[in-house]
């Protein structure tokens, strides 16, 4: 669809900008919010799909606030797999359901000797662990040594955002 | 408290999955349970208000979003702890800190535009403490999933 005013296509910084706390909440939020940034929706939905594709976007969605839906407890699951194996076993645990943040980490010989994080999530902390279970299962021989760290306090919690001050 | 009815149940659930990318992207869910779209934006809304909802939008990825994000751990003595918590809090480039059942007790995440910035960060944080930070960059992300159900009341 035409519509009149011309067109622009703003770059990926502005549309990141625009949408890092949220696409609007209405019956055509991505035209609404190529309106706002002064492009075309097609073009807009084109340029999501081609983030998504390329891995800088994860997923559109709706996030729920974990805690709010029940899911009171989260457990900081840490791994040590064997080098060569990681990141095979990696996308697979970071395929699980219950898994939010995975990521491979260095080993500090002598400080820290786990390379994998998989972020769990349970209603309690026993669900949790029978999920971290499960993980163990999963990774079968491949597996040196595990441990949980749960959260006891948040101590400050701000989003991981653009600095607004440029 | 549960969520209001199965309706939002499985909105929830649905669209925690992935909105499509479409210009209507509420229309099949309204279809299917035979209520109209302004009636899934205003659900949204409500859990959002409620605060079931923490966002709706894109899911980008960090390095995407240009942006240098560091794990640091430090085992603070419990007697200095919230000193060590004041010190670490203070610095803007800190999004995240949690206190943890581990003898590395404080697990904050470092972050900036710039990896020097961020190192310097860390770097002082060590100094001022006069604790050596545990620092674990990200070496590679695996992230795929994460799909909570939630239950109908």
């Amino acid at each position: 669809m035409n519509t009149a005013g011309s067109k622009h296509e703003p770059d990926d910084e502005t549309i990141f900008r625009a949408t890092q706390g949220g696409i609007p909440l209405s019956p055509h939020p991505f035209r609404d919010l190529a309106e706002r940034l002064g492009c075309d929706e097609a073009w807009l939905l084109e340029r999501f799909r081609q983030y998504k594709s390329s891995g800088q976007m994860r997923r559109m969605a709706v996030v729920p606030n974990h805690y709010r839906i029940g899911y009171r407890a989260n457990g900081m699951s840490v791994w040590n797999l064997p080098p060569e194996k990681v990141g095979e076993l990696g996308r697979r645990i970071g395929a699980l359901d219950f898994v939010s943040h995975c990521y491979e980490r260095p080993l500090i010989p002598g400080r820290w000797e786990y390379n994998l994080f998989a972020m769990v999530h349970g209603h309690d902390r026993s669900e949790v662990e029978e999920k971290v279970r499960e993980i163990r299962e999963l990774l079968a021989g491949d597996y040196l040594d595990h441990t949980v760290l749960y959260s006891e306090k948040i101590l400050k919690k701000t989003g991981l955002r653009f600095r607004t001050d440029k | 408290m549960p969520v209001p009815d199965e309706i939002d149940a499985d909105l929830l659930n649905t669209y925690q999955r992935g909105i499509p990318l479409e210009s209507e992207p509420w229309a099949p869910f309204a279809r299917r349970h035979g209520i109209s779209e302004q009636e899934v934006v205003r659900r949204l809304q409500a859990l959002q208000e409620g605060g079931f909802i923490s966002r709706v939008g894109p899911m980008y990825d960090g390095k995407a979003m240009g942006g240098d994000t560091v794990l640091v751990a430090l085992a603070v003595p419990e007697e200095r702890f919230d000193e060590v918590t004041e010190l670490v809090n203070s610095y803007p480039e800190v999004a995240h800190n949690y206190r943890r059942g581990h003898a590395y007790n404080m697990w904050f995440v470092a972050t900036s535009d710039d990896p020097r910035a961020t190192a310097a960060v860390i770097k002082e944080i060590g100094e001022r403490s006069d604790l050596e930070p545990l620092v674990l960059p990200k070496l590679e992300e695996f992230f795929l999933g994460l799909y909570l159900e939630v239950q109908a009341p």
